[in-house]
């Protein structure tokens, strides 16, 4: 957590962030938008109707140059086989296999370098740890200068297509060097929301220019991180530092998915029988409460015995769903879909029920 | 005749006779923002001045609301379950959340009136 004596960085969106009205707290040792005068349950419901603009600047950008492959020497992620104009998920490994971060890495189409988007708490211990276990095959470059924006919603790609012609040709995990509203850009179709939408890299110094046109447009509300995190929530996508961290590896996380074939067969990554084992004795799961009531993160997990099986390691209420739901892990015996448990909520139990996520289905453009 | 008071924890309490009916203030419930969940007392629990009473879940976080004073809980907004939303749309009115038979009327008349209360506000 960021004390209040620290001094905290600002995006390049700051000042048009306090125009618009933003409530502003310290995430990630930024100043940025919790949430503007809509408030978080409109902002949600808009992105999820029409379209949301999001400062997502605090995120961590860098190229990597050289041997990129060797990236694969802390991710389990298939990067050699990234096709040029591809982005993919990966996560970052510690050397005991443990999650120490999720990541997305792209190879844009006649680039050498690969372009990569970390997580802002974790950005410089990222950067520092890829140099280090990279050092003399290939060179990271950190782009702190550079802006990050997601346009999110159904109406995301109509909107952006008026910036950028041609963008909506684009599909999911697809990335592209190109321009928005007159700006040098890097655009995937890709989010963090679940929702069919963008997410822009331009130059610091083009972001007002480029959200203000973004906001200029009918369908599009700027969106605080209280919506930013009630989306990712039912859309069933992990928050590194309360979803996974580096106590937890990719089988505990149910992110084997995130494994390449290749990098599977070869088990090339750092614990890789005991991942592949896939046989986690606790595992992150979905869970819907009966009722209203939300259980937040740190609640503990019961059994219908009472016995603690696990923790919620993010809870809440999903405005799309209208209805609490929650993640957090439990013993592998109770992962199964629809399993009762109880969460000690203020000292009672409260019913729920383990749910396949995402609770609200994704709309990708594939 | 009604007489309301408010705590430093923007509460409100307005004493009919013997009754007392609590709710959050304004100021408080824009700070939650859009309230998702509301948790009631039952009739007859007993709550002490500063104690928890209730409980109240935007969709960022869960909040206490403490009993601005000492007494039992007669009855509770249940119109609050189905619409939580009431306490944005109208805290000190239809939001209100749940009514006290006071112990003692000392501790509603040590609590702040509406011009100190504002005061507090502006020093926030």
């Amino acid at each position: 957590m960021t004390s209040s004596t620290e001094t905290l960085r600002r995006t390049p969106l700051y000042a048009l962030h306090l125009e618009l009205g933003a409530k502003m707290v310290p995430f990630a040792g930024y100043e940025m938008p919790v949430q503007y005068p809509a408030g978080v349950l409109k902002e949600h419901l808009h992105t999820r109707e029409k379209a949301g603009l999001f400062d997502v600047s605090h995120m961590g950008q860098a190229f990597l140059s050289g041997d990129t492959a060797a990236l694969e020497r802390v991710t389990p992620a298939d990067v050699s086989g990234l096709k040029e104009g591809m982005q993919r998920y990966g996560l970052l490994l510690t050397d005991a296999g443990t999650i120490k971060d999720d990541f997305m890495f792209a190879r844009l189409t006649g680039e050498a370098d690969l372009y990569l988007v970390v997580n802002a708490g974790t950005k410089e211990g990222d950067f520092e740890y890829i140099a280090e276990k990279l050092k003399g095959v290939a060179t990271l470059t950190p782009r702190l200068d550079r802006a990050l924006l997601a346009l999110q919603g159904p109406k995301a790609a109509e909107v952006l297509e008026r910036h950028s012609p041609g963008i909506s040709q684009l599909t999911f995990m697809k990335i592209v060097r190109t321009t928005v509203a007159g700006a040098p850009a890097i655009i995937s179709r890709t989010g963090y929301t679940g929702e069919d939408g963008f997410e822009i890299s331009i130059e610091g110094a083009d972001a007002q220019k480029v959200a203000r046109a973004l906001l200029k447009e009918v369908e599009v509300l700027p969106i605080g991180l209280g919506a930013r995190d009630s989306l990712r929530l039912e859309a069933g996508l992990c928050l590194y530092g309360h979803d996974m961290d580096d106590s937890i590896d990719p089988a505990e996380a149910a992110l084997m998915w995130s494994i390449g074939k290749r990098r599977r067969e070869a088990k090339d990554f750092p614990a890789a029988d005991k991942i592949m084992a896939n046989a986690p004795a606790k595992k992150r799961v979905g869970i819907r409460p009966e009722g209203r009531a939300p259980a937040r993160e740190g609640t503990e997990i019961a059994d219908k015995t009472g016995r603690i099986i696990g923790k919620v390691t993010s809870g809440g209420f999903g405005p799309s769903l209208n209805a609490p739901l929650a993640m957090g892990y439990v013993e592998a015996a109770f992962a199964a879909d629809g399993t009762p448990l109880d969460l000690m909520v203020r000292g009672k139990p409260l019913p729920a029920l383990v749910t396949a996520m995402p609770f609200v289905p994704h709309t990708y453009c594939r | 005749m009604s007489e309301v008071r408010y705590t430093d924890q923007h509460e409100w309490i307005r004493l009919d006779g013997d009754e007392a009916t609590v709710g959050i203030t304004k100021y408080a419930a824009e700070a939650l923002g859009d309230v998702v969940f509301v948790e009631l007392p039952a009739s007859g629990k007993a709550v002490s001045a500063g104690g928890e009473a209730a409980v109240v879940e935007s969709v960022k976080a869960a909040s206490d609301i403490y009993a601005p004073a000492g007494g039992t809980v007669t009855s509770a907004n249940s119109a609050l379950e189905a619409a939580p939303s009431k306490v944005n749309e109208d805290p000190e009115g239809e939001g209100w959340f749940f009514k006290l038979k006071l112990s003692n009327k000392d501790e509603f008349a040590k609590l702040m009136d509406a011009a100190a209360y504002a005061k507090f506000l502006e020093s926030l």
